[in-house]
């Protein structure tokens, strides 16, 4: 089995990666968020078992550096469930920045999974089975996930 | 049903910025190195003789390769088979290997004052290397004499081959070993840049 060069996945992936971050930790935190991603994946690299799927593999690194932060910043933790009915609207992870469309904060909002699957679907076209393989879920868990996120961003936006 | 809230998406992602922060990548490597993750640093490097890839490791030099013929691609994968695939481009680590370069191909240097790490040869190929990088600046030595000197006088071919397959060409200067009797032989970026080289050391005219 044969990695490639660890700084051809930063020549391929690095640019449309750190957009990832911004959506997902926000502006304030994307710049750590895009670091520690890198860090972790390198060290993890040579151990990698498949070149397969490296893409989701890196995404997945970036979406859990996401959450790590969010958490370690001290604000409430991202729901991964839903949202019990009586809680006060979840505040989005990161800063806001002014004039950012209510779109994005709303989707920093949704809870990581759904996050994921909203702009990896959306804005990278990315295929299910990858996405799949990116959320370690099912297509079938990977389209639900998507699903429950546009209809919560439909109704934030709707609202 | 949801199309409009995707295509709102999309059209909002034209926001996000499109590219990571300037110095993003000199950082990464910088903390990279610190704990000990970054198993090969590269850099292309300008000369006479076209770009090229020059690649050290925590121990020293490693690589050292023409482009062209052999594009920069083939020669990071074939260092990721043969190293390990932590590399990547940090020029800073290269500055010294870069500036002295600079200084042998402007003629201002005779000796190259880098560690050198001969992960990349083996047996019979690093004794020849090991010979070879005692050939001093425009001195020249021959294919039997440094078989000879590597231990093995009758192995005047594997010689020629270990040269052939110098992992460090100009620092470890297989342009100084030539034919019996005066032919220049072979040269992996090719002869042109044998002759170049010689000429630069004053050994041709």
């Amino acid at each position: 089995m044969k990695l490639p060069p660890f700084q051809a996945l930063l020549d391929e992936h690095g640019t449309d990666l750190y957009r990832f971050c911004v959506a997902s930790a926000g502006w304030g935190e994307a710049d750590d968020c895009f670091q520690e991603t890198w860090i972790a994946a390198l060290r993890a690299y040579p151990k990698l078992r498949s070149a397969q799927n490296l893409r989701a593999w890196l995404y997945r690194i970036a979406q859990n550096k996401a959450i790590d932060l969010h958490r370690a910043r001290g604000r409430r933790p991202v729901p991964v469930e839903a949202v019990p009915e009586t809680a006060a609207p979840a505040e989005p992870p990161g800063a806001r920045l002014d004039g950012e469309s209510e779109l994005w904060v709303a989707l920093r909002a949704l809870p990581p999974k759904q996050r994921t699957a909203v702009y990896c679907r959306t804005v990278l076209g990315m295929p299910y089975d990858e996405l799949a393989d990116l959320l370690e879920s099912s297509e079938d868990a990977a389209r639900r996930n998507l699903f429950e996120g546009l209809k919560k961003l439909r109704e934030e936006w709707t609202a | 049903m949801n199309k409009d809230i995707e295509n709102a998406l999309r059209e909002s992602a034209v926001t996000l910025p499109d590219a990571p922060p300037p110095d993003f990548e000199s950082r990464l490597a910088e903390r990279s190195a610190a704990e000990g993750l970054l198993d090969v640093a590269y850099a292309m490097v300008d000369s006479p003789l076209g770009p090229l890839v020059v690649a050290a490791t925590p121990r020293g030099l490693v690589r050292l390769a023409y482009t062209g013929s052999r594009d920069e691609t083939a020669v990071l994968e074939d260092l990721a088979g043969k190293l390990s695939p932590r590399i990547l481009e940090a020029p800073e680590r290269l500055d010294e290997a870069r500036r002295e370069l600079d200084e042998y191909f402007e003629g201002g240097r005779a000796e190259f004052d880098l560690p050198i790490d001969w992960s990349l040869t083996r047996g019979f190929t690093g004794k020849v290397l090991r010979q070879t990088a005692r050939i001093g600046f425009g001195k020249t030595s021959t294919y039997a004499e440094v078989a000879s000197r590597a231990g093995s006088p009758r192995a005047v071919r594997a010689a020629g081959n270990a040269l052939g397959s110098n992992p460090i060409p100009v620092v470890v200067p297989c342009h100084r070993v030539l034919r019996t009797g005066g032919a220049l032989g072979g040269y992996t970026g090719g002869v042109e840049r044998k002759e170049f080289l010689l000429r630069l050391e004053g050994v041709l005219a």
